[in-house]
């Protein structure tokens, strides 16, 4: 097989209130050498990415609930036709309350059950990554990793029904645990449903986590393990003939 | 004419409400020993332009299942009534 070794090219949307945009820039552009591109809310046009980021933050101030404005922002609209064609799309923090509000991803995000926000490294179970393969399929089935959380409104809720489907489907491909892969109130940050920290839809293309993978990419800032979320994507896209044709078609 | 709807959102019954729960502690702590729930939600005053009752009723509804409530852990509720002060406001400016 001929893999196509291009240089990934990431859009980032931007909202009024986000806040993690240029740390996804960093590590794309200066750990990777990837292209970023932030691209502005009320801007309809991606460009041609490879993958689409919706960062963390406060997008239109969290007003009447997190993510429920940006839903409606013109970008969203590239953003779902981008999903739909099967392009990789991560939302993490803010961008997973924006994933939920705007229907890509179901359940919601409430206010965590102690009320306090939580800012803090956290130990994440990974399950069936293959369910995810352009975000996660460098990980291994139930192997813990370690990102940075930091959030007052990442309590996953769902009803109960839409919660088994998705453990039946693999869908729930992190969870929140102990050091040692557990999962526990004591270790849950937040009071998920389940523990449940990051989903992923049907297709397996569009990833929510409540986790910051972008503030995990270098060691001087304590860790490595969202890097490999960005190394999966690397070597997916490098094995998706589609994708390259996508790019080669779009310039 | 002009329409108010107060509108409220509150949580679906069985997922936890963690503000309500607190303020009902905050309560009892004050004296209140019979508090045994406090639901948190949301009001929401729209004044809004519809032809007739029917007209802002629907509009209320459309607007609630949009934007105001997300049914996922929502619900929402209403009580519509002609909005007189700004009509009065409209009509003496």
């Amino acid at each position: 097989m001929t893999l196509m070794v291009r240089t990934p090219r990431v859009a980032i949307a931007v909202f009024p209130g986000s806040w993690s945009e240029r740390d996804f820039a960093h590590v794309a552009e200066s750990v990777l050498g990837w292209e970023a591109r932030l691209v502005w809310h009320a801007d309809g046009e991606l460009g041609t990415p490879d993958a689409v980021v919706l960062p963390g933050g406060f997008a239109h101030g969290d007003h009447l609930r997190t993510g429920a404005i940006a839903r409606f922002s013109p970008v969203m609209r590239s953003v779902e036709a981008f999903a739909a064609a099967g392009g990789p799309v991560i939302g993490s923090c803010n961008g997973f309350q924006v994933l939920t509000e705007a229907g890509m991803l179901p359940g919601a995000l409430l206010r965590n059950d102690h009320l306090e926000y939580r800012c803090d490294w956290q130990s994440l179970r990974v399950e069936r990554p293959g369910a995810a393969p352009a975000w996660l399929g460098d990980l291994a089935d139930g192997e813990v990793i370690s990102l940075p959380i930091s959030h007052g409104e990442g309590r996953y809720v769902a009803d109960e029904a839409t919660l088994d489907a998705l453990e039946r489907d693999g869908r729930v491909v992190l969870r929140y645990t102990d050091a040692d892969g557990r999962v526990s109130p004591e270790a849950n940050p937040n009071g998920s449903e389940r523990g449940i920290a990051g989903i992923v839809n049907a297709r397996g293309n569009v990833l929510g986590l409540m986790p910051h993978p972008e503030r995990a990419a270098e060691s001087e800032v304590g860790g490595t393990d969202g890097l490999r979320l960005f190394r999966s994507l690397e070597r997916w896209l490098q094995e998706q003939p589609a994708a390259a044709e996508r790019r080669l078609s779009s310039g | 004419m002009r329409w108010l709807a107060e509108v409220h959102v509150a949580l679906r019954t069985g997922i936890a409400d963690p503000e309500g729960q607190t303020i009902g502690s905050a309560l009892r702590a004050l004296g209140y020993p019979t508090v045994s729930e406090v639901r948190s939600g949301k009001l929401m005053r729209v004044s809004f332009e519809a032809t007739d009752h029917d007209a802002a009723e629907a509009t209320v509804d459309e607007m609630c299942r949009r934007l105001l409530a997300n049914p996922v852990m929502e619900v929402a509720s209403w009580q519509l009534r002609a909005d007189e002060q700004q009509d009065a406001e409209a009509a003496n400016p």
